[in-house]
């Protein structure tokens, strides 16, 4: 799933300034299940922007509403008439939705209330792990079902770096937490699969230009376009 | 022997490894600066008692002058440069046309690493590269070298002239696929290998056990990795902060019996003699690395105290 973070309130209140009429809009996918811009969340929000307002003794009309999808027409066709009523939207979908949104509504003013910041998997309540970059050529057929493009701090395609310490990678994030290093997993279980042989082969340079070094991408499937 | 040995690059280091000498290189960090002088006077330091030094490129991510400009400044200065090239600052493009460029201005060495990681260094929010991986680059330039062909597949009508080398840790982890992953640079094309300093000689022992079990030592020329310690703080700050090293207590504890200053210096050298000694005698050991971090005019008395003097002269 793709997940996202809400962005500081200052600065997302900042965004405000100028206008007397915004629209907190929610998307009730991904970014509802990482619990940062479902319908809850943008309520929460257009609360803290009212309040704030209110304490400022400025005149502010704020509202709330979410999408089921903000990253498909159809269902922005079903929020239209509650955006054309606001001059500003604050989005809380990913950077998808974002887009979506200031594209249908152009030449409306869409702005982004949260950060998006990974392809990534729920690994207990409250945590989400990284786990895809869309690189667009997947090896994790030769890796043990672990991804060394994203899960590598240097992308190696070759094995781990020197830096590889009792399964920990040197890289620590910035309180400090340890992350796994993705060569000493993929070693582990390719040998409870007997096929560590797939180590010892010397991979070639990654193809990077099915990734974004490609230029932006598009995915057209011929046979499902209607007739 | 030397009529037999078809030399690769004609470097100083490939003639004396080639030879059977026990080779021995050093390091010379560029300054966070422009100023030329330091690398200079580094060089100066190191010539003679060393058969090439190595230029890092951006060492722990901190700008410096670069590996090419300095490794030619090193070589204006008497002393052959093994030019450092990282995968974490350039890509395969950038990589290739240094590499040609320092050929064409006569560097004959060069060591391909992955590098230290972005946020270690002093611009944590630059985007790395990693384009390639340390393997991948070896191979890159052994086909521009034996192939004359770019890593696309195009041909040069001029070859760079390559000694090609990497690194190898000796001490990470997981430790068995270690040796596996110099094979790995072997057969990507690499002729020498420089090890993280060693401090813990039994593991290294164990290490070269299973790297001539895989018969690894007799394709490439290994380095064994010496960091001569300065003082009590820099061992302890070495062991607990320093990634993939492996400082053992005992060493701590030998230096710091020692008073600071000079006596933990002598005692630094002294102990840089001893572990260089008993590598050499390690089969398949074929010289020894000198890391002397920011202390360079340790080295011409470390290299003289361990025997190794003078430097010998391979036509």
């Amino acid at each position: 799933m793709i997940t996202a973070e809400r962005k500081p309130f200052d600065e997302i209140y900042a965004m405000t300034e100028g206008h007397d009429k915004v629209l907190v809009a929610g998307c009730d996918t991904c970014v509802a299940i990482c619990l940062t811009g479902g319908e809850k969340e943008a309520e929460i929000l257009a609360s803290e922007i009212r309040i704030k307002a209110k304490e400022e003794g400025r005149e502010l009309d704020v509202e709330h509403t979410a999408a089921i999808r903000q990253c498909e027409w159809e269902y922005l066709d079903m929020v239209a008439d509650k955006v054309n009523e606001f001059p500003l939207v604050l989005s809380m979908g990913c950077g998808i939705g974002i887009q979506s949104m200031a594209e249908k509504f152009a030449p409306k003013q869409v702005m982004p209330a949260v950060n998006t910041n990974m392809l990534g998997m729920p690994q207990e309540h409250a945590v989400w792990l990284e786990r895809c970059v869309a690189c667009g050529e997947c090896v994790i057929g030769e890796t043990a079902g672990i991804c060394p493009v994203v899960r590598c701090s240097k992308s190696l395609m070759n094995g781990p770096c020197g830096g590889s310490h009792a399964g920990l990678c040197e890289v620590v994030g910035p309180e400090g937490e340890e992350t796994e290093c993705a060569w000493a997993l993929i070693w582990e279980r390719l040998k409870a699969q007997g096929r560590e042989d797939l180590m010892l082969a010397n991979r070639a340079p990654k193809n990077w230009s099915k990734s974004s070094s490609g230029g932006p991408r598009k995915m057209v499937k011929e046979e499902a376009k209607p007739a | 022997m030397s009529d037999v040995v078809t030399l690769k690059a004609g470097s100083n280091l490939e003639k004396v490894l080639s030879a059977g000498k026990f080779g021995v290189t050093g390091e010379c960090g560029p300054p966070k600066s422009a100023d030329g002088g330091v690398v200079e006077k580094k060089a100066k330091t190191l010539a003679g008692c060393v058969d090439a030094v190595n230029v890092t490129d951006n060492q722990t991510a901190v700008v410096r002058i670069s590996s090419m400009a300095a490794a030619y400044i090193a070589q204006q200065n008497g002393v052959e440069a093994v030019m450092q090239m990282t995968c974490r600052d350039r890509n395969r493009l950038a990589m290739q046309a240094d590499i040609l460029g320092a050929s064409a201005l006569g560097v004959r060495n060069v060591l391909c690493l992955t590098g230290d990681h972005i946020g270690f260094g002093n611009h944590p929010q630059a985007k790395g590269v990693h384009d390639l991986d340390s393997i991948s680059l070896i191979r890159m330039y052994k086909d521009m070298r034996d192939e004359k062909r770019f890593q696309c597949g195009e041909e040069m009508d001029v070859a760079p002239a390559l000694y090609i080398g990497c690194a190898e840790n000796p001490f990470g982890d997981p430790f068995e696929f270690r040796a596996m992953r110099l094979k790995k640079k072997v057969v990507a094309g690499a002729d020498f290998v420089q090890t993280q300093g060693i401090f813990n000689i039994p593991k290294f022992k164990q290490w070269m056990e299973q790297v001539r079990a895989l018969g690894i030592h007799q394709e490439i020329k290994i380095l064994a990795g010496i960091i001569p310690i300065k003082s009590a703080g820099m061992a302890s700050y070495m062991k607990k902060n320093v990634p993939g090293m492996d400082v053992p207590q005992e060493i701590v504890d030998r230096i710091a019996a020692k008073d600071k200053g000079e006596p933990q210096q002598a005692e630094g050298k002294e102990l840089a003699v001893e572990m260089i000694k008993e590598l050499a005698e390690i089969e398949g050991v074929s010289g020894a690395h000198i890391m002397a971090i920011e202390w360079e005019a340790a080295v011409p008395e470390i290299v003289e105290a361990a025997g190794l003097m003078p430097r010998p002269a391979v036509s």
